[in-house]
C-alpha cells in the first residue's frame, strides 16, 4: 500500500485551536450595530385555528418594530426540509399560518430593539383560538372520521392528506407469504421507538442583514447553506441572487439543522426593516418546535430455513411525522434501505410504511435518519431468530450477512423516496468486526452466563449495522482550489463541517494529493457567494462527496502544476512528475522546483495565469460502512435500572483518513445512541404538550453516565472513496438500542418492546415474566 | 448599580441593572467565548470561573459577584500561547463542534488547580455538569489526563 504523509494520520483539527481559545467563530458571536431581536409566540393548542389575533398592543410596546403573523407575511406553501430540489417532502408548511397543528406551532413573531422588549410584547398579543379535536395517537391518524390535519387545499406532494397520510411506501421482492410458509423458523415481533431529539448544544440561531448592495446576508447555524438560500428565496419570493448564506462554525447539527427553521423569518424581518435581525431559540423551543426523530412502530416477520439462512423479511412501519411531513418519506425509506440489505440472503422482502400526520411535534432529519429505529427492532428479532435456530447471535449473523461482491435488490428498489441505484459491495469487514468485537467484550466468557452480584445480573448483547455514504446520484458537492505564491492553496468548497472535522479531513486529502502539509491548505467553506455548490452535510455525505470533490479539484490543480513544471524543466512528458514535500520533482531527471517557484512563475513571470481548478462530485455508489457493536450491562432486578458497563463499537469505514476524528465520531454517536436506548424521551400531557422541555427532565448522557467505550477501527479499502474512505458519521448511532436490549435479554430473559428501556418498564416485564 | 470584576486579570467596571445575569453581561460586553444555551444551569456551556471555582454564569446574578475574579477560557491562553489544557483538548480529539469546549476546559482547569493528578472518576465528576453532545466524553477525559501530566512535568500548577 502507498506510503501516505497526510492520510491516516491524526492531523490536529484545523479549527481546534480557535475553539479551545474561545475565538468568536459561531453564528451568535458577532453583535451588529442596531441589531433587532426576534421572539416567537407558539400555539398552546395541538389543533386549532386562529379566529382572531390582535397585535396592536404588542406593536405599541416601546421598542417593538413589528409583529409578524399570517396576516402580514407571504403565504407560500413549502417544506422546511433542507433537501435537494425537488424535495421529496410534501409542501405543507407556511412561514405563519392561521391553522395550528401542534403545541409549539408558530403563531407570531415580535421584532424589537431588545430581547426583553420582544418577550414583554409577546405577552400582549391577543389570540382567540377555535380549538379543534386533536389527533395524538398515530394509530388513529388514518381512521375514518378522524379530523384532517392538513385540510388546506394548497397542500402538495402528500400521499393522502384526507387520511392524514403524509407518505406511503410499499415494495415487495419475491413472494413473501410463500417464503415465510416455507421457513422452518419464523419470528414475529413489534417494537416501538419514542420521540427524541439530538439537541445540539448550540441552538438554532440566525443573524441576517443587508450588505452594501442591499442584498440579504444570512449568517446561520445550518447543515444546508445552499438549500437555505433556495428555500428562503422561494418563501420570500425573491431571486436566489439576492441572498448570501454563510455558515460559520456550527455547534452541532445531527440533522436538526437540515431544516429551515429561523432563516426565512429573520430574512423577512431584515427585508422589512432594513436592519440586522437576530433570532435564537431557547432550549425549550429547540425541543418543542424544531425537529425530532420520527417515532416508529416496527413490525417484523422474519423466516429462516433449517440451514439457518434467512428466507424472508417483512418489515412494516408506522411512522409518526408529527404536524408536518418534513423528511417523512425519506426517513422511512432509509429505515428499510439502510438495514434490509445487510441480510441479503432473503429470497423475499416486503417493506411497507405508512407515514402519518399527528398533532405532535414535527419529526425530521436526525443522525441515522430512520436507521436507528429500524435497527432497534431488526437486530432484536434477528437475535430471537438466532436463539430459535440454536445457532447463536454471532454465527447466525456471520451466516447471513452481505459480503464483498454481493448485492441486495433493496438498493435498487428503495431509494430516496423513489427508485434507488443498484450497489455491489466492494469493501466489507463484517466477519472481522464480529470477531474483534467479541474478543474485546469477552463474549465467550460472558454470553449466557448471567453473572450475578446480589440483585444485579450481567448480560452481553450485540448488533450488526450498516449505513450508506451519501445518496447515490442525488448528492452533489463541488470544490475550487487555487494556488498561492508561498506554495499554499485555498480550498473553497461547499462542504459543511458541523464539528465533525470535515474541513480537516478535506485538507488532508488535498495536502496528500498536492504533496504539501494539511496546514498548507487554507479551507474556506459553506458560503453561497464564494464557495461552489454542495448539498450540505447529511446522509453521511461529507467526506464521500465534499471530500471527493476536493480530491478531484486537487488532481486537476496537480495536472496544471505538472504542465508548468514540464515547461520550466524542459521535459516532454507531464506524466513524469511527482509532488512531494512542497516540491514538484521530475522522475526522469531528478530535477525539482518548489511549489513557491512554480506559483511565482505563473503569477509574475511568463505564461502568466492563476493555477486554479474546480471539480464536482456526484456518485452512482454509496458504499455502506459496516459496524458491529457489543454491550455489556448490569441490570438490577430490584430497581430495574440498566447500567451500561462496557461498550465496544467495531467499524469498517474503509480507510480512516484521520483515526482520532473517526474515534470521536464513533464514541459521540454511541453516547447519543445510549441516551436513545435508556433515558431520552419526550413526555406529553393529554393535549400533546411536551412536559419535559429542558435538559434536566429530558435526560441526555453526561460523563458519569458513560460506560467505558472501546472504538475499534478495522481498515479496509473502498475503491470508490477518496483514498479508500467510506463514511463514519451516522452508522454508530444505530447500535446501542438493540445491543443493550439484547444484553438485557441475555441477562434476565426479558424484552422491553418500547424504548427507552426505563427502570419502570424493566420491572413491569420482570413481573410479567 | 456599579460592579467591579477582575476579568482574565484585567480590572473592569460595569453599570448593571439589578436582575442582570452574568452570562448576558459578559456576552454583551464582548466576552463571546462564554456560550449560552439552556439558561437554567443544566448544560454548562456558560461556565466561567469565579475565584477559580466553576459556575454556570447563566444562573449567576452579576450583582452577586461584585469584586470577584472571573476567568473565561481566554484567560487561560490564546492561539499563540495556549494553556496545557487547551493544547491537550486540541491535540487529542477532545474538540468536535467546540460549543461546549470553553466550559469543559474551565471545569478541567479548576479541577487541576485543586488536584494535579486526578483519577478517572474525579475527572468525570468535574466534567459532569458540562454536557457535550458530539464527543461522548472519552477523548475529553483523556485530554484532561494528558494536560495534568504536561503540567506536572512542567513543574507548574498551570495557574494563570
Ligand atoms: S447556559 Fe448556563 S448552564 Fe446552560
Ligand atoms: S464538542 Fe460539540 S457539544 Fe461538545
Amino acid at each position: 500500500m502507498a506510503e501516505y504523509k497526510s492520510i491516516g494520520i491524526n492531523t490536529e483539527k484545523r479549527d481546534a485551536m480557535s475553539l479551545v481559545t474561545g475565538q468568536p467563530v459561531f453564528t451568535d458571536d458577532i453583535a451588529l450595530k442596531d441589531m433587532l431581536h426576534i421572539k416567537m409566540m407558539h400555539s398552546p393548542y395541538p389543533h386549532a385555528t386562529i379566529e382572531e389575533i390582535n397585535t396592536e398592543k404588542a406593536e405599541g410596546y416601546p421598542g417593538v418594530l413589528m409583529v409578524l403573523t399570517y396576516k402580514n407575511t407571504p403565504r407560500v406553501i413549502h417544506t422546511t426540509a433542507g433537501q435537494g430540489w425537488p424535495e421529496p417532502s410534501p409542501y405543507d408548511t407556511y412561514m405563519f399560518n392561521q391553522k395550528m397543528r401542534f403545541v409549539g406551532d408558530r403563531v407570531a413573531a415580535v421584532v424589537a430593539e431588545s430581547e426583553e422588549a420582544a418577550c414583554e410584547a409577546l405577552k400582549l398579543i391577543e389570540v382567540k383560538y377555535n380549538i379543534l379535536q386533536a389527533v395524538l395517537d398515530p394509530h388513529d391518524s388514518m381512521r375514518d372520521g378522524v379530523p384532517v390535519i392538513h385540510d388546506e387545499p394548497e397542500i402538495k406532494g402528500a400521499y393522502d392528506p384526507q387520511h392524514n397520510l403524509a407518505a406511503n411506501i410499499d415494495i415487495e421482492i419475491g413472494d413473501i407469504n410463500e417464503e415465510l410458509k416455507k421457513s422452518a423458523y419464523v419470528i414475529e415481533d413489534t417494537i416501538r421507538t419514542q420521540y427524541v431529539q439530538l439537541t445540539p448544544i448550540e441552538p438554532h440561531v440566525t443573524i441576517s442583514y443587508l450588505d452594501e448592495y442591499g442584498r440579504i446576508v444570512i449568517r446561520t447555524s445550518t447543515q444546508v447553506p445552499f438549500h437555505v438560500r433556495r428555500i428562503v428565496a422561494q418563501v420570500l419570493d425573491i431571486p436566489v441572487r439576492n441572498i448570501r448564506v454563510i455558515k460559520p462554525r456550527t455547534g452541532g447539527g445531527f440533522g436538526t439543522k437540515q431544516e429551515i427553521i429561523l432563516e426565512d423569518i429573520c430574512a423577512y424581518a431584515t427585508l422589512k426593516t432594513g436592519r440586522p435581525v437576530r433570532a435564537i431559540y431557547t432550549r425549550e423551543e429547540e425541543l418543542m418546535s424544531t425537529r425530532t426523530r420520527h417515532p416508529m412502530e416496527i413490525s417484523l416477520k422474519i423466516g429462516a430455513g433449517e440451514d439457518g439462512l434467512i428466507n424472508a423479511i417483512s418489515m412494516h412501519i408506522l411512522s409518526n411525522t408529527g404536524a408536518y411531513g418534513a423528511h417523512g418519506l425519506t426517513v422511512a425509506s432509509n429505515s428499510g434501505s439502510k438495514s434490509l440489505p445487510l441480510y441479503n440472503k432473503a429470497k423475499a422482502v416486503q417493506f411497507r410504511a405508512n407515514i402519518v400526520y399527528t398533532n405532535l411535534p414535527v419529526a425530521g432529519a436526525n443522525r441515522g435518519y430512520g436507521a436507528p429505529q429500524a435497527y432497534a427492532a431488526l437486530e432484536q428479532v434477528i437475535d430471537e431468530l438466532a436463539y430459535k435456530t440454536g445457532i447463536g447471535p454471532l454465527e447466525f449473523r456471520k451466516k447471513n450477512h452481505i459480503r464483498t461482491g454481493e448485492t441486495s435488490p433493496i438498493f435498487k428498489a428503495l431509494g430516496e423516496g423513489k427508485e434507488g441505484v443498484e450497489q455491489y459491495i466492494q469493501s466489507c469487514a463484517l466477519d472481522e468486526l464480529i470477531d474483534r468485537g467479541a474478543q474485546e467484550i469477552g463474549w465467550y466468557e460472558k454470553f449466557g452466563k448471567h453473572i450475578r452480584n446480589g440483585s444485579k445480573v450481567r448480560g452481553v448483547g450485540m448488533a450488526m449495522l450498516m449505513q450508506g455514504s451519501a445518496i447515490p446520484m442525488v448528492d452533489m458537492g463541488a470544490a475550487t482550489i487555487k494556488m498561492n505564491e508561498d506554495g499554499s492553496f485555498n480550498l473553497m468548497y461547499g462542504g459543511t463541517d458541523l464539528g465533525t472535522g470535515l474541513d480537516t479531513v478535506s485538507s488532508q486529502i488535498v495536502a496528500e494529493t498536492l504533496g504539501v502539509k494539511p496546514e498548507d491548505i487554507i479551507v474556506y467553506a459553506s458560503d453561497t457567494d464564494i464557495t461552489p455548490f454542495d448539498v450540505g452535510a447529511y446522509a453521511s455525505s461529507g467526506l464521500y462527496i465534499s471530500g471527493s470533490a476536493a480530491l478531484k479539484a486537487a488532481m486537476a490543480v496537480r495536472d496544471q502544476i505538472f504542465e508548468v513544471a514540464k515547461e520550466l524543466l524542459g521535459e516532454v512528458d507531464d506524466k513524469n512528475f511527482i509532488l512531494e514535500d512542497g516540491r514538484v520533482i521530475s522522475k526522469a531527471s531528478g530535477k525539482s522546483l518548489s511549489l513557491s517557484e512554480i506559483a511565482h512563475h505563473t503569477l509574475y513571470v511568463s505564461n502568466q495565469h492563476q493555477i486554479i481548478a474546480s471539480a464536482s462530485m456526484v456518485s452512482p455508489y454509496s458504499p455502506p460502512p459496516f459496524a458491529v457493536h457489543f454491550a455489556e450491562i448490569e441490570v438490577d432486578g430490584e430497581t430495574g435500572v440498566i447500567k451500561p458497563i462496557k461498550y465496544v463499537a467495531a467499524m469498517d469505514c474503509g480507510k480512516p483518513i484521520n483515526p482520532e476524528l473517526v474515534k470521536g465520531q464513533i464514541i459521540g454517536a454511541v453516547s447519543e445512541g445510549l441516551g436513545y436506548a435508556l433515558t431520552e424521551e419526550y413526555v406529553f400531557d393529554e393535549n400533546g404538550k411536551m412536559l419535559n422541555g429542558n435538559l434536566t427532565d429530558y435526560k441526555i448522557f453526561s460523563t458519569r453516565d458513560m460506560p467505558e467505550v472501546v472504538p475499534i477501527i478495522v481498515e479496509t479499502y473502498e475503491p470508490t472513496g477518496p483514498y479508500g474512505a467510506k463514511s463514519a458519521a451516522e452508522i454508530n448511532i444505530n447500535g446501542p438500542a438493540p445491543a443493550i436490549a439484547n444484553a438485557l435479554y441475555d441477562a434476565i430473559g426479558i424484552r422491553v418492546k418500547d424504548f427507552p428501556l426505563t427502570p419502570e418498564k424493566v420491572l413491569r416485564e420482570i413481573k410479567n415474566k | 448599580m456599579k460592579v467591579t470584576y477582575i476579568i482574565n486579570g484585567k480590572k473592569q467596571e460595569f453599570d448593571i441593572s439589578p436582575g442582570e445575569i452574568l452570562l448576558d453581561l459578559l456576552r454583551d460586553n464582548g466576552y463571546m467565548e462564554v456560550k449560552g444555551d439552556c439558561y437554567e444551569g443544566t448544560c454548562g456551556a456558560c461556565t466561567v470561573l469565579i475565584n477559580n471555582v466553576p459556575y454556570a454564569s447563566c444562573t449567576t446574578l452579576a450583582a452577586g459577584v461584585d469584586e470577584a475574579e472571573i476567568t473565561t477560557v481566554k484567560g487561560l491562553g490564546d492561539i499563540n500561547n495556549p494553556h496545557p489544557v487547551q493544547q491537550a483538548f486540541a491535540k487529542f480529539g477532545a474538540v468536535q463542534c467546540g460549543y461546549c469546549t470553553p466550559g469543559e476546559i474551565l471545569s478541567a482547569y479548576a479541577l487541576l488547580l485543586k488536584d494535579p493528578d486526578p483519577g478517572e472518576e474525579d475527572i468525570k465528576r468535574a466534567l459532569d455538569g458540562n454536557l457535550c453532545r458530539c464527543s461522548g466524553y472519552m477523548q475529553q477525559i483523556e485530554a484532561v489526563k494528558i494536560a495534568a501530566k504536561m503540567m506536572r512535568e512542567a513543574g507548574d500548577n498551570g495557574r494563570v
